[in-house]
């Protein structure tokens, strides 16, 4: 019942998360490379709700921003001037789903003033629609990636184990090649092995192929140990028994018997690969300027200055936490209803 | 011994075939050092290939693996065309800070995994067990890189840390004791942050192998015999679960090596980690390749070490294989 409980949890968690970042266009107040050279690094715009005067308003305003004049650098909200944050705005064009144009933002506020709920970067540029679309790269990569692994995990765990004698060795040994480098070194010597300079979308594509590639092994190994026992299963060997072929027991009989592995082994490796992601672009040998990724956004901080004056540089970081929790909850309930199952 | 001899030759084999997967791999990349010479107008195309062939990067792969593999069995560990030189002595002080940053992070992270694992299994279900629960799992969802930024923030911020290297400017005329002593303080920051990530996974399998062990009728026999808690919990139960624990060790290395190698770049710890990102932008595949290899070559040795410690705890892996 906990389990479960916990299970849904972060599965809402998780869709409202990845929802959140599909239709970074919608929910983004600006798009991920405006720039707004004259506030560049304003902290997060606080949000309103009795003006000066005292007097409460139900709907949250901003003030307007401008230079603070006792302190160089910095900004000084504008009391003057007073922005109701609005739903359902009209802003700068997006394209929903990379087909039709759209106008509409889920909030902003009217065109002459600022809203930066996660503060500017130093172009000016809003971090939180940075973030949002960033999420586009960085978890497309992390999620293409670990499909691209376990379909990998599958193909070469299935006839590892399904057929065993010398393929299985084979496979196995292959595998314990790629285990025998620490993934980090092993996921930079692949990098290495690639043209430093690409265009973007390259870029993209390979970190993909890159990340999957690398991350098949322990799946591999994990799926291998399921057919292994699943094939020795009686009703298995009593298809067999019927005549039924390879293709059959494998499709029918005993990869279905592996999908808690898979499921488990995707929820783990997500969180891994958009780490890597970040680590990679983070270093300035991934995604590049002036694209938005989770990792482009925090190799900012690789400057001392920036690292130790501007704190909400760091929110980018702290929102992959419950992220990333989301997931490991996932990956332990499902594991804990494997085991309840298996019993 | 059959045992260790077997151990030893399949971990050498694993060696070999790594260091070819990894040099095939690296000489696969499209293009290589002497590309930015080639842009140059000021050189001819033919120096270029004259200086390519007395590296001997015109060869075929197979002569090429061959070289290699014999100037790494004499130590040289390759040449690195980058700083005109051969790469081990570039290599060993950048090994000796990554085994000293990340043997000290392991050591600090199982100090403070066991009594913390013990503990909570012994209180299992307690409210301690339970905070404890929700801790492991939050550090566990905390990005590394994070980690290590915060730590940095920490101390450019307060400047009780230094802020990266490894010796303060002006060390080498002190005596032996104050270079340790400076070493050991710009040690903490990096280490802390690796035990740290270690911590979670760790303390999550010295409690479940703990629980094991707990429910054993021996642990309830001597419970019943009025053996004290702390004696009962360190001198009965925790060598009973310790199998486990072992092999936990060996595969740790790997995770350790991986994010020892971000700690070290973020905080500027001058191990293994820089050399690799500073050797990849600038195209110097031998030093690239040897640093992978030396990183695989730890991580076996490692496993190989847990495998060692496995069969000199446990008898039955002795009888076994005899």
């Amino acid at each position: 019942m906990n389990s479960r409980r916990k299970l849904w949890g972060a599965l809402i968690l998780l869709a409202a998360f990845h929802g959140l970042i599909l239709f970074a266009g919608f929910f983004a107040p600006y798009g991920f490379a405006v720039q707004d050279r004259d506030m560049s690094f304003a902290p997060p715009t606080r949000l309103h709700f009795t003006d000066a005067q005292g007097k409460f308003h139900l709907r949250p305003f901003v003030y307007g921003l401008k230079d603070d004049p006792a302190n160089p650098g910095a900004y000084a909200a504008d009391t003057t001037h007073m922005y109701p944050l609005r739903f359902f705005v009209q802003g700068s064009p997006y394209k929903v789903a990379g087909l039709f144009e759209s106008h509409l933002h889920f909030f902003g506020v009217a065109s002459d003033g600022r809203l930066f709920l996660m503060g500017t970067d130093g172009y000016g540029r809003d971090q939180l629609s940075r973030f949002l679309y960033g999420g586009q790269i960085s978890l497309l990569a992390g999620l293409l990636a670990a499909a691209l692994s376990v379909a990998l995990g599958i193909l070469v765990g299935s006839l590892a184990g399904f057929y065993g004698g010398w393929i299985d060795e084979l496979l196995m040994r292959g595998s314990e090649i790629f285990l025998a480098l620490p993934w980090l070194y092993l996921l930079f010597a692949v990098r290495a092995a690639l043209p430093l300079h690409i265009a973007e979308w390259q870029v993209f594509l390979l970190l993909v192929a890159v990340m999957g590639v690398i991350g098949w092994a322990r799946p591999a190994r994990l799926i291998r140990g399921v057919v292994l026992s699943a094939k020795e299963r009686k009703f298995v060997v009593a298809a067999r028994g019927f005549g039924a072929s390879d293709a059959h027991l494998l499709f029918k009989h005993v990869l279905p018997q592996t999908y808690g592995v898979v499921l488990t082994q995707i929820a783990l490796l997500i969180p891994q690969y958009v780490l890597a992601e970040v680590t990679l672009s983070f270093l300035g040998l991934g995604v590049g300027e002036p694209m938005a990724s989770w990792g482009t956004l925090l190799s900012s901080l690789q400057q001392y200055y920036i690292l130790s004056s501007y704190w909400w540089m760091f929110l980018p970081a702290l929102l992959l936490i419950p992220l990333f929790l989301a997931y490991y909850t996932t990956a332990d309930a499902l594991q804990e209803r494997l085991k309840s199952v298996s019993l | 011994m059959r045992y260790i001899s077997r151990r030893l030759i399949h971990a050498i084999l694993l060696l070999l075939a790594v260091s070819f997967f990894s040099f095939a791999l690296l000489q696969l990349a499209p293009g290589d050092f002497f590309d930015a010479m080639r842009l140059n107008p000021e050189i001819s195309q033919h120096t270029v290939e004259s200086i390519r062939s007395e590296y001997g990067l015109d060869q075929p792969l197979p002569i090429r693996y061959g070289r290699w593999l014999r100037s790494m069995l004499k130590g040289n560990l390759g040449f690195s065309l980058a700083s005109n030189s051969p790469v081990a002595p570039l290599l060993r002080v950048r090994a000796r800070n990554t085994l000293l940053l990340s043997g000290t992070a392991t050591l600090l992270a199982w100090l403070l995994a066991l009594p913390i694992g013990v503990w909570s299994a012994a209180k299992r279900g307690g409210w301690g067990d339970r905070i404890g629960k929700v801790a492991t799992s939050t550090i566990l969802a905390v990005p590394d890189l994070l980690l290590f930024l915060g730590l940095l923030l920490l101390a450019v911020r307060t400047g009780w840390f230094p802020t990266g290297g490894m010796v303060s400017p002006g060390i080498d005329g002190l005596d032996f004791w104050s270079q340790a002593k400076d070493v050991a303080f710009h040690l903490v920051l990096p280490a802390f942050g690796l035990a740290v990530v270690m911590l979670p996974v760790l303390v999550l399998h010295v409690r479940s192998a703990m629980i094991e062990a707990l429910e054993s009728p021996f642990i309830r026999a001597a419970r019943g015999h009025g053996i004290p808690r702390a004696r009962l919990l360190f001198r009965y139960a925790l060598p009973a679960a310790s199998n486990p624990l072992i092999s936990l060790l060996g595969f740790s290395v790997a995770t350790m090596l991986s994010t020892s190698m971000l700690a070290e770049v973020v905080l500027s710890w001058p191990g293994l980690g820089p050399l690799l990102v500073e050797s990849i932008f600038s195209r110097d595949v031998y030093v690239v390749v040897a640093v992978v290899m030396l990183s695989s070559v730890f991580l076996v040795m490692g496993n190989l070490l847990a495998d060692l410690l496995l069969f000199a705890s446990d008898p039955r892996i002795r009888t076994e294989t005899e």
